[in-house]
């Protein structure tokens, strides 16, 4: 009976930190997915807007830890540094649109993509010039405790990741649902050649969605920067990427996959560590994924016009 | 009256050319060279490099010069500027040796610039001492060059030594990133030295991750879970609060230890109190030194006005091994490439040299076998002296 609950509570104890790593995954992997939904084509800048974003809450939250300490409870602080980040952060979104996009509207889509990826190293460079190639440690926004519950350890850190994350895509879920700007999204998602006929401009649904985006990256930043307090420019690359691969997975253009398929990521690199030796963890999750793709190429929600089209 | 001027010219000449030959005869000065990176990309590292040189000359002036075989000597440093650059590197030792005449060359520090520079002194039979460079390559089949600390994987027997006299302990963990050259040769090594020790399969979780990775959730609960008692982790002061603060919230309560790597002041900066209490081994300790590293320390700091980091201490040893080796030497013939050799072979002679980042005697390859430095990152978060560990 002993090792039984032993094994379960370890299984337990990985599927937290499954959720914990899967939050990230989905919550960045969602912002790929809303641009190819609008625009048809992947923001490769999108990893890069993270790093941005958390850069962002890190200067914000010092601001308000050094001015709001013993003024209002630390919750406060929290949310006062989530809101403004994510108001802040939504312009970097609504920039990398204007200046990178839009001028590239008409021109192939290789280019476009390209864009992406430039943008992204001038975001790197510019914080490299900015602030130096010193790591930096992003504050604790509140007290770490950590409980222990019949053999599983989880912080309340952990908990308010795994909790905030799922806040955030029920919001982003009620918005495009429920709002007329969100139902735009859609309608763009479904035709963009006949919607802007329709009186719906794509210069104003492309930078929202850009921004809607961007805001989610810097919350997950903020979330990023407590569980891994250490930033250094080049964070958003490898995070970046792995997010790519989760909307792809997701299906293109679907939010809903891209979450689902961000959370299977974090599951299975996190339990193919776990049972294989963890050298071979990157090369089995991702051959596991490779394996997934080839039997279904759209991923799991891709739609059919949506993969019909280039890139 | 032409004659009178070529007559002087020539009477000059030859006994300019008898006085120099004469002077040969009996040399009474003897030259140490210092390739140090002065300008470049490390200039900090050149700057410790000269003040432990200058603070050393300084000691054997107020002796009235260095006595050889019963005779004084006076002692003159050559600085050359290597830019922290392999080629100037290159060419400041061809300068020392071709053109100075020095006796032995203290340096270069890196191994970037150790490696080619040692190939020059080599082939022209001259000593070289490079007190910083860990590239097993530096002194490689070179009968001429050594080297003031220690090899990277030599830390993996010490760090299990320690852990075993330290706390007793019969299985470990390690934890390591398996696409970066020194935290793999390290994890290896240390695991044959625990294994060695302990057993096979003492090594009860040997687990990795790949460089940029953030997340050591999975690896750090199957540590935890394996029953280790103690966690090595030889990684850079980037990883090691991640590691440190996920292991703790994973339910870790063992000590963590690491190497070298972990020494730069970021770290303490980057990990706060949740690094306070643990160990890692190191060329050398400021904080809570003793005896003649202490009274070397006092003296940089008032002279200098700032703590002196290992690459001064590692200077200042290997200065003074290289006047060891002089003194021993016997007596200097004043043919500098009969006295190299003497030099070189007392040097190679040298048993327990008593330094201050630890004893040390020379292999064949021209590494010293030494003990490491065990630091403690204490309560205020500094890097303390906690004792030193051996092979």
């Amino acid at each position: 009976m002993e090792p039984l609950i032993e094994s379960f509570n370890y299984i337990l104890q990985n599927i937290i930190n499954a959720l914990q790593r899967g939050s990230f995954y989905a919550v960045i992997s969602i912002g790929y997915s809303m641009v190819y939904g609008v625009l048809m084509l992947f923001n490769f800048a999108h990893g890069d807007i993270f790093m941005v974003g958390t850069y962002i809450g890190f200067g914000i939250a010092t601001v308000f830890l050094a001015v709001l300490t013993g003024l209002v409870p630390p919750p406060v602080i929290f949310l006062a540094t989530v809101v403004v980040t994510m108001f802040l952060a939504s312009w970097i979104g609504v920039f990398v649109e204007v200046a990178g996009y839009r001028p590239l509207r008409q021109a192939p889509r290789a280019s476009a993509a390209i864009t992406g990826l430039m943008i992204g190293i001038i975001f790197e460079t510019t914080i490299l010039i900015m602030l130096g190639a010193k790591r930096l440690s992003f504050p604790p926004l509140m007290e770490t405790v950590n409980y222990h519950i019949g053999g599983i350890y989880i912080t309340n850190v952990k908990a308010m990741i795994i909790i905030i994350s799922l806040l955030l895509m029920l919001a982003l879920h009620a918005f495009i649902q429920k709002t007329k700007w969100g139902m735009a999204m859609r309608a763009m998602s479904y035709d963009f050649l006949a919607v802007p006929l329709m009186g719906v401009s794509i210069n104003i649904i492309a930078p929202l969605t850009f921004a809607v985006g961007a805001g989610l990256a810097s919350v997950a930043g903020i979330l990023y920067g407590q569980a891994y307090p250490i930033l250094d420019p080049y964070m958003g690359v490898l995070l970046g990427w792995k997010a790519f691969v989760a909307a792809i997975l997701g299906g293109r253009g679907s939010i809903k996959g891209a979450a689902l398929a961000g959370y299977l990521l974090g599951f299975i690199e996190i339990f193919v560590a776990t049972i294989f030796p963890s050298t071979l963890r990157d090369f089995i999750a991702y051959s596991i994924i490779l394996i997934i793709l080839t039997f279904r190429p759209r991923g799991f929600f891709g739609m059919e016009h949506s993969t019909k089209l280039r890139l | 009256m032409r004659k009178i001027a070529v007559l002087t010219v020539v009477a000059f000449s030859v006994a300019m050319l008898f006085s120099s030959l004469a002077f040969a005869a009996r040399k009474t000065i003897i030259k140490i060279g210092i390739n140090a990176p002065l300008t470049g990309d490390i200039p900090k590292v050149g700057e410790g490099t000269k003040y432990a040189a200058q603070m050393w000359l300084e000691d054997i002036e107020k002796a009235g010069g260095l006595e050889v075989g019963g005779k004084k000597y006076d002692v003159e440093l050559v600085i050359e500027d290597n830019e922290s650059k392999a080629e100037s590197a290159v060419k400041a030792n061809t300068k020392m040796i071709s053109q100075d005449d020095v006796l032995a060359i203290i340096g270069p520090q890196s191994s970037k610039q150790a490696v080619p520079a040692g190939e020059v002194a080599n082939k022209y039979k001259t000593v070289m001492i490079s007190p910083w460079s860990t590239n097993p390559d530096t002194t490689l089949d070179r009968p001429y060059v050594f080297r003031g600390c220690f090899l990277d994987p030599f830390q993996g027997p010490v760090v299990a030594n320690f852990i075993t006299d330290e706390f007793g302990f019969t299985k470990a963990a390690v934890l390591y990133d398996v696409a970066s050259d020194y935290p793999k040769g390290l994890a290896e090594v240390f695991k044959d030295a625990w294994e060695a020790k302990h057993g096979a399969g003492s090594v009860v979780a040997y687990e990795s991750f790949t460089t940029k990775d953030t997340d050591f959730s999975s690896q750090l609960t199957k540590i935890v879970k394996s029953g280790a008692q103690v966690l090595f982790t030889p990684q850079y002061y980037n990883e090691v609060p991640l590691i440190v603060s996920q292991a703790k919230n994973l339910g870790w309560e063992g000590p963590i230890v690491g190497s070298d790597s972990w020494g730069s002041a970021e770290l303490v900066e980057l990990c706060g109190e949740a690094c306070y209490g643990l160990f890692f081994s190191s060329h050398y300790a400021a904080a809570g030194a003793k005896g003649a590293t202490k009274a070397f320390i006092d003296r940089y700091e008032k002279t200098y006005g700032y703590t002196p980091d290992d690459v001064a201490a590692l200077t200042w040893d290997s200065l003074q091994l290289a006047q060891q080796a002089i003194q021993d030497a016997g007596k200097l013939t004043g043919r500098i490439e009969k006295d190299r050799e003497a030099v070189r072979d007392a040097l190679t002679r040298i048993e327990d040299f008593d330094g201050i980042t630890g004893k040390m005697t020379f292999t064949e390859e021209g590494d010293p076998i030494k003990c490491a430095v065990i630091v403690k990152i204490n309560n205020q978060g500094e890097f303390e002296f906690y004792g030193s560990s051996c092979p």
